[in-house]
């Protein structure tokens, strides 16, 4: 697992050998590579960037160039165990929509995002009063893919809304795994495990 | 035209069944193979050439003298790697570089020419499978070709999906569009517009050379792109000061359009680039799994020996500036495999040259089609 973003690692961790994977912007496929090498799971990819798909291709990975935001309606119901959305959620035109069609091709689905209410965004915003650029969120506002941030209570309330069952949450701050306690504040990316 | 004579046939014991409802007796496949076939007949790739392309894909013609159409990618060390892989590729029925077609010998003694029976994409694909039937080849590495290659690639893994491991289809199209009818339909009248055509009986008599010039260059132009042809020529003269107000090949690129159609004529036949052509327009992998009337096949049908990853693996490229079998012809082909849960892979690569790019310097696609092979 050495090398893996800490949400993937755990992400690789849960999912079981034999399971069918669809990773929604897959990158160059780490995770794809991980899973396929150590678990003995049909995982696939789906990436927006061309460059990134042709790496993982030549990685011998099955990666689909296409945009999450509306190519999920090519993959019939149910098609997959696991439907991975990692750090994408946020640069979603929908997230909600994306949220539902993440669960119609997966029976379950791992989602991780960037908490837009930890104490670095809220002191860059409150007390610099301008967009945070924080290690969660290099970038700035006008550059940045980031066009639906979302904090941790916002995503708990957007499932609930939508009827939809948490399996687990992992919260993560400096590379690391930390505990839920006052996560809205301490964390700067969260995993859930949900399921419909 | 002259007749080439390949460096191995396979003359079938068994009628070929046809589409069209004929059967072709004692057909002749042509090839050419590189590369060892290994003790458990595994590393078996199959290459299917575009319309008038032919089995010398990585060995020089035999009329032409020029490299083999896809030396970039097959050869030692090439992303088709011949010290890996025994690579076979057949010229197709239909075509003249030694395969039976319209130029061939009927079994009467007299040339087919109008008597050949039309054959669809399908028929080349039966006769691609009967050729690795004859050579003992249970399953392919891999089975890949580019533009009409990739009608192949695609007929034969929908047709017989346990054939192939690997199913790698380049710039190409589940079905002819209209528009790549009606360009097929221009160099057709081309032809048959020709006096020397005779209705098709020409052989011993001068060829149509003229008409088939004509629908070479007409072709010609839709495998390239806008951009390409305005790098390459722009509206430089040819050899001259000045216009001539005449109607002589002014600009460069109306004398390579006649370049290439004249040196067309020198190595294919007429009448096989009628049934070649016509073999395309009937391609629609959808409408063959119908039940019904035109267009009302699923595409994803087609592929359902392939569901939920029991067949083969896919990989479709498209290029950016292909704009005779644009990205979202094989879009619709991955949309199809996903439907069946197929196992594919598809990108869209950048390239300036437009439909020919499958053949040119593309180093993105020598990584991906090595990657996909590995």
């Amino acid at each position: 697992m050495s090398g893996l973003r800490a949400d993937l690692a755990v992400i690789a961790r849960l999912i079981e050998p034999g399971s069918r994977v669809l990773d929604v912007g897959c990158g160059e496929g780490q995770l794809l590579a991980e899973l396929e090498a150590q678990r003995d799971v049909d995982a696939r990819g789906l990436e927006l960037d061309p460059e990134l798909v042709e790496r993982g291709v030549s990685r011998g990975l099955s990666v689909v160039q296409g945009d999450a935001n509306c190519d999920l309606g090519d993959y019939p119901d149910k098609a997959f165990d696991y439907a991975i959305l990692s750090q994408t959620l946020q640069t979603a035109q929908r997230p909600d929509l994306m949220l539902d069609e993440l669960l119609r091709v997966g029976r379950k689905a791992f989602v991780s995002f960037p908490n837009f209410a930890h104490w670095r965004t809220r002191a860059a915003l409150l007390l610099g009063g301008r967009m945070p650029v924080t290690r969660a969120l290099p970038l700035s506002w006008y550059e940045t893919q980031n066009i639906h941030h979302v904090t941790v209570r916002d995503f708990c309330d957007l499932i609930a809304a939508k009827g939809v069952g948490t399996e687990g949450v992992w919260y993560f701050s400096g590379g690391h795994e930390i505990g839920a306690t006052g996560a809205n504040w301490r964390a700067e990316f969260a995993l859930f495990k949900l399921s419909r | 035209m002259t007749t080439a004579i390949a460096s191995q046939s396979l003359t079938l014991t068994h009628d070929l069944p046809l589409d069209c409802g004929q059967s072709l007796a004692a057909a002749r496949i042509a090839f050419e193979t590189y590369g060892e076939l290994n003790a458990d007949k595994s590393n078996a790739v199959l290459v299917c050439h575009a319309l008038t392309g032919d089995q010398y894909v990585a060995s020089n013609h035999p009329i032409t003298g020029k490299p083999g159409w896809w030396e970039r990618m097959v050869g030692p060390g090439r992303p088709i790697d011949t010290g890996r892989f025994h690579v076979i590729c057949a010229n197709v029925i239909g075509s003249c570089m030694g395969s039976t077609g319209p130029s061939s010998i009927a079994p009467d003694g007299e040339r087919y020419a109008l008597r050949f029976p039309v054959i669809t994409v399908r028929d080349m694909a039966r006769a691609q499978i009967a050729l690795i039937d004859a050579l003992g080849i249970e399953r392919l590495h891999t089975v890949v070709g580019g533009s009409m290659g990739g009608m192949q690639v695609l007929s034969l893994a929908a047709n017989f999906p346990e054939r192939a491991a690997r199913v790698l289809a380049i710039a190409t199209t589940a079905r002819h569009s209209a528009q790549n009818i009606a360009f097929h339909e221009v160099g057709r009248q081309a032809i048959m517009a020709d006096p020397n055509w005779r209705g098709g009986s020409y052989y011993g008599h001068a060829a149509p050379d003229a008409g088939l010039a004509v629908a070479r260059m007409a072709a010609h132009i839709t495998y390239l792109s806008e951009a390409g042809l305005t790098e390459k020529f722009g509206r430089r003269l040819q050899d001259r000061a000045e216009k001539s107000f005449g109607f002589d090949a002014d600009f460069q690129v109306e004398s390579y359009l006649r370049y290439q159609g004249s040196g067309f004529t020198q190595r294919f036949d007429a009448n096989s680039y009628l049934y070649i052509t016509r073999a395309m327009d009937y391609f629609d992998l959808a409408e063959e799994v119908s039940s019904g009337g035109e267009g009302s096949g699923k595409l994803a049908d087609a592929f359902a020996g392939h569901a939920m990853g029991k067949g083969a693996r896919f990989f479709l490229i498209s290029f950016d500036s292909d704009w005779l079998y644009p990205t979202a012809e094989s879009r619709h082909v991955v949309h199809a495999l996903n439907a069946v849960g197929a196992p594919v892979s598809f990108v869209e690569l950048s390239a300036p040259h437009g439909h020919d790019s499958f053949l040119l310097d593309v180093p993105a696609l020598d990584r991906v089609v090595r990657g996909f092979l590995r």
